[in-house]
């Protein structure tokens, strides 16, 4: 394949907050300017934009994707909306990617942006209408039935307690608290504050699930020889993949997200990466709920089936471990403005592999990281590695 | 962080700057009202439930028989061979007990959504639907389960049709 | 078991609804805007001096070299009708009982899409001052709707 190596050269974000003043626009254009100072450039130097956000009910504006555009730098530009749900926040960097390494464009804005405080009285409610209308719907579900319904068959299949899972909510809100725009980073939270905490459809107690979160994360990416012209350490994007599953949902094994599994390979083929195990040193997987981390962390292939919350009790996804998972705290402890929360994960990527990250910082200088995204109706897997 | 960066922008509220009106802001609803067409598939399903009983696709080619019925077999991508009827009993595949609604009311009593395996369909092939008539506390995975509808009078070809799904009371045990 | 016959009395489509309420906060630009139209009766735009712009309604960053805005300006009350348009229809379709005019009234080098009165429709011409009219400052809210409408500037 005759593709351009592409590189992430700049990147910015706003803080994840429950209820942002700003409008949408706003918080687009506050991390589309964070990420253009962060390297030093002007519009003048972006040759496209790409922006991710998810349904238009949270942010209440119908097209949102044109109504964002002003704010991320879309003006007399080439211009995309994507949307996977919450897969958004790495896919749009995927969809940046191909924009660059088609030789389309050199150097491409990518943003990400939700505000989910707009729907009232609470977004969840929202997600009524993910449910089939037909079908589904006349039941009057809730969102927390999808999860709570994967979470009880994972925990069944592999005989997975919740305390098992409650370690990873600990150890992501733990590591939130070194993360400048988190939201609920706690340095003092328990295993037993999460068992303890209300239960809203068990399995899935109150500090199982990640907060509803407004917020926009932006990067900027770019072709081989520019990139070394921005900068001096330029992150490369060695390795994509996405791929989605059957909206059936019902029809599925919800023990195991196997749409995963085929963007990993997908990614993990272009990286000509063949021991993944040994060869990506560090994991943002996607964690709105705590079990959702090493769910995902299976269908990675970083983990056995169902030996994911081993590593975890080991010690070995701590930032100080063998294979550091969710440094940055994740969505449980950042926050997960829907698109936003993913595009941050990257961005932790680009940070950790740069030596940025702060109080956050792996040790051992890593060299190569994983990001992953999933969402729709919990169909859709999307996979970014990147590395220096 | 990069150390170039000493502050994030953001401005957080909270729910008392909007009761104290320290900020503009102002409400706005969509009313959607839609009539979706049920397709070929799911009008005979609704038809079926109607009539009592839950209906089934199968793909010979696949050797599947999933539920909801469709027109097409995601699998193979050819047109589904027939529309087949199954029975109304199943397996919990998985289940929860929620105490909240979908408008994130508290509620005492816990509802009970499932994944239930029909007989009759592949293996992991399900529908959601609730449980009824059931301590919440005895419900387990691999359950077997049968549905309870409502009379024929009462009705209208909808899932709702079915109450909801019951452990099935197996003589002798 | 032989599938029963489809009853073709039953209808053919699912009806429902999708219930969205939102509740919309005005931006950092929006509120400082609204309150000068609330408190002020003053309509303000922001200038950008590299692009030489100045944006009505007031925004906090320039669409164009996306720098941030802090040159707060008053562009006044009046402005030159550019467009407008007659409404005769609801937007469900129905008959309107009175006729509305909508006008695009330029202020700074943005402007502000309002209602015009005291105006006769034939009287109305592309390029014509108006000048905005105010609710009682008693009535004001922070609303677009502060401004009842435009009318000629004698």
């Amino acid at each position: 394949m005759a593709m351009r190596k592409v590189a992430v050269v700049g990147a910015g974000m706003t803080r994840f907050v429950r209820r942002a003043q700003e409008t949408g626009k706003e918080l687009c254009w506050q991390a589309a300017r964070m990420a253009l100072d962060s390297c030093g450039l002007t519009m003048d130097d972006i040759g496209g934009v790409c922006l991710g956000t998810a349904p238009d009910a949270f942010d209440g504006v119908h097209m949102n994707g044109e109504y964002l555009s002003d704010g991320a730098g879309a003006w007399r530009k080439p211009y995309m909306r994507s949307y996977v749900g919450g897969g958004t926040g790495v896919f749009v960097p995927i969809q940046g990617w191909y924009h660059v390494a088609s030789g389309l464009f050199d150097v491409v804005l990518v943003v990400a942006e939700e505000k989910m405080s707009s729907y009232y009285p609470h977004a969840q409610a929202a997600f009524l209408t993910i449910f089939d209308h037909t079908v589904e719907r006349p039941l009057k579900p809730n969102l927390l039935w999808i999860f709570a319904l994967e979470m009880n068959r994972y925990m069944q299949t592999y005989g997975i307690s919740k305390a098992d899972i409650a370690r990873v909510a600990v150890k992501n809100k733990r590591n939130a608290a070194d993360h400048p725009c988190a939201l609920l980073g706690d340095k003092n939270i328990t295993v037993e504050d999460v068992l303890d905490s209300e239960v809203l459809a068990w399995p899935v107690n109150r500090l199982d699930v990640s907060p509803v979160s407004d917020g926009a994360v932006a990067l900027i990416l770019a072709a081989e020889p520019a990139a070394r012209r921005i900068t001096n350490t330029p992150v490369w994007i060695e390795g994509v993949g996405w791929t989605l599953d059957t909206a059936y949902w019902t029809n599925r094994d919800l023990a195991y997200p196997r749409y995963v599994e085929y963007a990993a390979r997908m990614a993990y083929d272009m990286a000509g990466i063949t021991e993944p195990r040994k060869q990506i040193h560090f994991v943002e997987p996607y964690d709105p709920f705590d079990y959702k981390e090493l769910h995902h962390l299976e269908g990675l292939l970083l983990a056995d089936k169902g030996c994911a919350p081993q590593l975890v009790a080991d010690g070995v996804t701590e930032r100080t471990g063998n294979m550091p998972v969710c440094p940055s705290g994740g969505l449980l402890g950042v926050g997960n403005p829907i698109a936003a929360a993913g595009l941050m994960k990257v961005a932790e990527l680009f940070w950790q592999l740069r030596g940025e990250a702060g109080t956050r910082q792996i040790p051992g200088q890593p060299k190569r990281g994983l990001a992953q995204a999933w969402g729709d109706l919990m169909q859709v897997g999307t996979v970014i590695i990147m590395g220096v | 962080m990069t150390d170039r960066f000493a502050q994030y922008p953001g401005t957080p509220l909270s729910e008392g700057d909007f009761e104290n009106k320290s900020v503009l802001f102002h409400y706005d609803e969509m009313h959607g009202e839609f009539a979706w067409d049920t397709g070929i598939a799911i009008r005979r399903y609704l038809d079926a439930l109607k009539q009592g009983f839950l209906l089934g696709a199968h793909c010979r080619k696949c050797q599947k028989v999933v539920i909801p019925p469709r027109i097409v077999c995601e699998w193979c991508y050819q047109p589904m061979d027939e529309f087949i009827p199954l029975r109304d009993t199943g397996t919990i595949n998985t289940f929860s007990l929620c105490y909240v609604t979908w408008d994130v009311q508290r509620i005492k009593e816990p509802e009970i959504p499932a994944v239930i395996e029909i007989d009759g369909a592949s293996p992991r092939h399900g529908i959601l639907h609730k449980l009824g008539e059931v301590d919440p506390r005895s419900v387990h995975v691999n359950m077997r389960v049968q549905a309870v509808w409502k009379t024929p009078d009462e009705r209208t070809g909808a899932i709702t049709d079915i109450r909801y799904f019951k452990p099935i009371t197996e003589v002798g045990r | 078991m032989k599938l029963p016959a489809l009853d073709h009395s039953n209808p053919d489509s699912w009806r429902g609804n999708l219930p969205i309420t939102n509740r919309y906060t005005y931006g950092l630009a929006g509120e400082r805007f609204f309150r000068a139209i609330k408190d002020e009766a003053k309509i303000f735009g922001t200038h950008c001096s590299k692009c030489n712009l100045t944006y009505v309604p007031a925004v906090i960053y320039c669409e164009r070299c996306l720098n941030r805005l802090d040159e707060w300006v008053d562009v006044g009350v009046v402005g030159e009708i550019t467009t407008f348009t007659l409404l005769y229809m609801n937007s469900d379709g129905s008959t309107r009982q009175e006729m509305d005019m909508i006008a695009f009234v330029r202020l700074g080098d943005g402007g502000l899409i309002h209602r015009l009165g005291e105006i006769d429709p034939g009287d109305i011409t592309i390029g014509m001052k108006v000048e905005a009219v105010f609710k009682p400052p008693a009535d004001r809210q922070g609303s677009i709707l502060d401004i009842l409408y435009f009318t000629p500037k004698d």
